[in-house]
This record gives structure tokens, sequence and C-alpha cells, in this order.
């Protein structure tokens, strides 16, 4: 990233990318959305720091990152749950935290969930691709992955809101609401009777591209369909049966037919269920 | 009026039927002229997805699009090429002819690039007439080079980057097919036009 910025990568965990609101407009090119996968999550930690709307954060995967600022910042941590320690001293999670320079800020693995994000009062500078400082993990368009030794530029720093009075976040139920996809006369009334309350384990291949869900098989009907256009929380349903509910990172084309879409208010759930959580499926 | 048929996808989402591929980039490239505000305009190969969209006033606006808004002229792009592919030979094969044969078939067809998938920049270009529609490798290879020229099915495909890939390689073009820096990054956008010349 850049020689001359403001916190340095330590260690990048399993999977840390930058992630802002995502790109948009170039999915006729073939080019995912990307964009921070729990947006609540991603908003939240931008609101705790001052931030901008489209500011860009550190998305990280299970297994958290330290990071250590060469000056003076201001972070927040949100999302999976999680210790966060400056140097030795634990801080509190979901809040805005000061940092000296030089101190290493580490955070830690998940406990619950997946996805943990840092904000930083200014935003992360790198240089935007195609309008998006996002990494897509589908086709590397966008910043690499964060590695070891990168030292991320931050953007101007704004004033510091006033803290909230307190950050609740609930624990979220682990149902997906399902409506009917372009393609729901793919599946029969049997078909429609078995997703509706079925419990569906989260795959270990689950990625920032698709969750894939692993249970009863939906049978649905024989044929081809010609590849067309997917949106975000398109639920694809491959001759396997086991559904595939496509996330940021998705292709934009795609040739299994879209039989359902999740809501979308229930797709910051789907950043954050891990390989063999169970998930309930309801229809709207 | 051409018939379309629009399928909803989600609360800001639709998708418009089409008969092929050629017609799924006119529209697309219709519904950017119109300036219908949608976030993505993604054609394919029976369908325009419309999304970030307010539905009602899609299928309000694509009552006014007519078979004769297709003839919009679209910019023609020339791609040189090293005919010396290694399934060259194969095609040859399937299409009963001469490997010079398929180079000067190759040559004389006009494709429009129909729509983007696979990975970014790479066009799905229609033109190839139906008896000369080629299968996939049965195995694809692990990496294709950027710039192979291949055929399957009857699309044409320029490999933007390296990639896996299971097309029959005719050639290679040094063309830049994608390029985050340009204000077009993808050459072969849908709508494009493209001929193949043999590279000297």
């Amino acid at each position: 990233m850049t020689a001359g910025g403001d916190v340095e990568v330590v260690d990048p965990g399993p999977l840390s990318t930058v992630q802002d609101l995502g790109r948009r407009g170039w999915a006729h090119l073939g080019v995912p959305r990307a964009g921070a996968l729990d947006r609540g999550a991603a908003a939240l930690a931008r609101r705790l720091v001052g931030g901008r709307p489209d500011d860009a954060v550190v998305e990280t995967t299970v297994g958290g990152i330290v990071l250590r600022p060469r000056r003076a910042v201001t972070l927040a941590v949100t999302g999976a749950p999680c210790t966060v320690r400056v140097g030795a001293r634990a801080v509190p999670h979901s809040a805005a935290v000061t940092v000296p320079g030089g101190a290493v800020v580490t955070v830690g693995p998940a406990t619950t969930g997946v996805r943990s994000y840092v904000a930083f009062n200014g935003g992360i500078a790198v240089t935007p691709v195609l309008g998006s400082r996002s990494t897509d993990t589908l086709a590397w368009v966008g910043p690499p992955r964060l590695a070891a030794g990168d030292v991320l530029a931050l953007g101007s720093t704004g004033p510091l809101p006033e803290a909230p009075a307190a950050v609740v976040v609930r624990p979220r139920d682990p149902v997906l609401r399902l409506r009917r996809g372009p393609r729901a006369e793919w599946l029969d009334d049997d078909g429609w009777r078995r997703l509706e309350g079925a419990s569906y384990a989260v795959a270990p291949d689950s990625d920032r591209i698709g969750l894939r869900l692993t249970g009863p098989p939906i049978l649905r009907r024989g044929g081809e369909l010609a590849s067309e256009g997917i949106v975000h929380g398109a639920v694809q349903l491959p001759p396997s049966g086991q559904p595939v509910v496509f996330l940021a990172d998705h292709p934009t084309t795609g040739g299994y037919p879209v039989v359902a879409v999740v809501e979308d208010d229930d797709l910051d759930l789907c950043a954050q269920l891990r390989p063999g959580d169970e998930v309930l499926l309801r229809l709207g | 009026m051409a018939h379309v048929k629009v399928v909803d996808v989600a609360a800001r989402a639709c998708l418009v039927e089409v008969e092929d591929a050629v017609a799924a980039a006119a529209l697309a490239a219709w519904v950017r002229a119109v300036g219908l505000p949608a976030e993505e305009v993604v054609p394919a190969a029976r369908t325009v997805l419309l999304d970030g969209v307010d539905p009602v006033a899609a299928r309000e606006a694509l009552r006014r699009w007519a078979t004769d808004d297709v003839t919009r002229p679209a910019p023609l792009v020339r791609l040189p090429v090293h005919y010396s592919g290694p399934d060259l030979a194969r095609v040859a094969d399937h299409w009963g002819c001469t490997t010079r044969e398929v180079v000067d078939l190759h040559t004389s067809l006009e494709f429009t690039s129909a729509f983007c998938g696979f990975a970014p920049g790479f066009a799905y270009l229609a033109g190839l007439p139906l008896e000369r529609a080629v299968p996939r490798l049965a195995s694809p290879r692990t990496r294709v080079a950027p710039g192979s020229v291949g055929l399957a099915d009857t699309w044409c495909g320029v490999y933007p980057t390296a990639s896996p890939g299971g097309w029959l390689l005719i050639g290679t073009t040094d063309a830049e097919l994608w390029d985050v820096d340009r204000a077009r990054p993808a050459l072969l956008a849908p709508g494009t036009r493209v001929r193949f010349e043999a590279a000297r």
C-alpha cells in the first residue's frame, strides 16, 4: 500500500480487506459490487469515529488483525464480537478509542460471528479503483488483501462525534426471510413446502462470494437456463438442491435458476454465519 | 413494439426477457441511452437485469422500446490476432476445413459483444453461425494466457486476464482488453462490434 502511511499492518489474520459501500455501475463488465459484507456493522464503526457513510474500513475474517498506528488515531471495532487490546490493555468493542502512535492494536479472533470491522477517523485512503476502495475477492478488482508490512494511509481527519450514550447490538435470530425470485417456477409446490421452515447448515466453503447451505435437498425441475444477471441476496439452486445465497462478491451473471431472494434486511446476518451454524429459511 | 416480458427479482430489481443476446445488448444500450435510473444494467444471454431501479418506472419506460431503436451505430473495434492457438487444428477438424480456412472465416465475420461475465472485461461475442458451433474442452486448462482468443458453442471470447478456461484457443491478441485506469475499462463492452484481423 502506501510507504508514508499512518497505520501499519502487523498481522493481517486469515483474510483482511479494505471495504467501503462497494462498486456501482460496473456489473455489465463483469465486475462484482464488493463492499462491507455486514453493512450495518461497518456503518456503525464509521459513525463511531465520525466518518462519512462511504469511508473505507477494514473487514476481518474470523481471526482478527494486528495493527500499529504510526501516529495517534481514533478507531472503532464493530461487527463480530472479539477482544480489542491496545498494547496489553483491553478496550471496549463498538466504541471509539483513541490510540497513541506506536501502540499495537490487537483485534482478537471473533468469539461468535465471522467479520469484525475497524474504522478510523478519516477513513482509509487507498486509491479507489472504478470508484470504490473495496476489494472484491472474486476477480480481485480493487486493493489487494492486506498483508503484513502494508501501511495504510488515512484520509483527512474530521471532527469526532459526541459519543453515543449507548450502542446496543442485538444478536440476530438465525433466520433468513426469502421472497420468491425470478425463477420461482422452477420449484413446484412441494419444493416450496420443503423450503419453508427448513433448517440448513452453513457449509465450510462459504465466503464473500456466497453463503453455501447444506441440508435437505430441494429438487427443482430439470433443464438449462441461459446465464442471466444476478442480484445481491439471490438464492441459486444448482442441480444438487443445496441453495447458495449470493453475497457482495458474487459473479455478475450465472446460469442456475434464482428461485428466491433473501430480504435485504437479512443480508448482514449472512456475513456473520459461521460454517456449521444452523439457519432457518422462512418464506416472506 | 418489441416484445419484452418483465419479471420481478426483488423490491428494486427486475429482469427483462428478450429473444437473444444481441437483443439484450441492444436493449441494455437503449436503457442507458434513455437514461432510465438504474444502478446496474446487465445484459446476458436472453435477459437484461435492471438492479437498483423502480420496477414500475422500468415497466413504464420499457413500453417505449421499439425494435427500430436497436439500429443505433455501435463502436467497432478491430483486433489483430496471431492465429497460432493450440486448438486451431481441432477447430478445423470440427468445421471440416483447413486451419487457413478457419482464419479466413474468423476474419470475415463481424461479431457483437453481447454481454460480459466470467471475468471483468470477458465479453461473449456473438456472430459465429450455428453450424460452426464447437464444444468446450472436456477438461479445462488450468491457465489460459491473457489475450487468448477462444471459441465455445457459437461464442467467441478473448481472455482479458490469465485464468482457467475451457474454450478452444485459436490465437492471441496483444490488445489490452481490460484496464481499470481507462475511462472505458473494457475494450469489448456490451454492444461493441468486433472484427478480427490476421496480425503480420
